[in-house]
């Protein structure tokens, strides 16, 4: 495989017990396609997590991952309403999340901080009212 | 140890995943608390929980988990079962509580596995 491998995903935002379909089918696919499980776990984690906050704040959003034998970027793009201090966001504990995800086993300001843990490169992108697009890449 | 030596030590009941029972696991994490489990563990392969919704299967799935202990006789649902069987994982429910669950297992010699720092 020399060539990148595009896919994309549309997010629902009102339905949490389909986060992380798409996490899921990406980790699928670079199974097949014989990436090394700990680069696999590495994807998997942190698009899940993007993947649940984007049904958490933002209802929904989309993904796209591109796929290449050196790096796997993902970039997950929402039209929620934004995040007002990034730096606060990534503190491991803050959390703006209602009750009702914490009841659910997550909303525990780990989301963020975990992103940025599994991969090589984070980088976000948010505009108050307009929408946040987090764009992360893990080198294999 | 193996899935049938986690059934046997907390007396579960396998709900479902018999076939994979032989399966070895050597480390465990209990917590509620899925964003938690995917920060602060690495090669665990049992989820112990008292958390019963859809996205427990799909943290264990995430992690590569082997199998998923329901504490307190907590029932998964249907599309759990669906979605564990799919990944060919173990879900078990035990009457002992998390503390006394992750207790037995790890006097007999199930470890909480490395913590990941930074």
């Amino acid at each position: 495989m020399d060539e990148i491998m595009t896919l994309t995903f549309e997010v629902p935002g009102d339905d949490f017990t389909r986060a992380g379909e798409a996490s899921s089918a990406v980790k699928k696919r670079l199974k097949q396609l014989g990436f090394d499980p700990d680069t696999i776990r590495r994807v998997a984690i942190a698009m899940y997590e993007g993947e649940i906050n984007m049904v958490i704040h933002a209802n929904g959003g989309d993904i796209q991952v591109d796929i290449t034998p050196k790096a796997i970027d993902m970039r997950l793009r929402d039209n929620g309403p934004g995040i007002e201090n990034i730096e606060l966001a990534m503190q491991e504990g803050y959390s703006t999340a209602p009750d009702n995800v914490r009841s659910l086993g997550f909303g525990a300001g780990m989301g963020l901080p975990n992103m940025k843990k599994y991969t090589d490169e984070m980088k976000i992108e948010s505009e108050l009212g307009v929408g946040t697009t987090v764009s992360m890449r893990v080198l294999t | 140890m193996t899935v049938a030596d986690v059934k046997s030590i907390l007396d579960a009941e396998v709900v479902s995943g018999e076939a994979y029972l032989d399966r070895e696991v050597h480390t465990a994490c209990g917590s509620d608390m899925m964003s938690d489990v995917l920060a602060f563990v690495k090669d665990q392969s049992v989820l112990l929980t008292g958390l019963v919704n859809l996205q427990v299967v799909r943290t264990a799935d995430m992690m590569d988990m082997v199998c998923i202990v329901f504490v307190r006789g907590k029932e998964p649902s249907g599309a759990m079962i669906e979605l564990a069987g799919e990944r060919g994982m173990v879900l078990m429910k035990t009457k002992e509580r998390m503390f006394t669950a992750c207790g037995k297992l790890y006097e007999s010699g199930l470890k909480g596995g490395e913590v990941s720092h930074g």
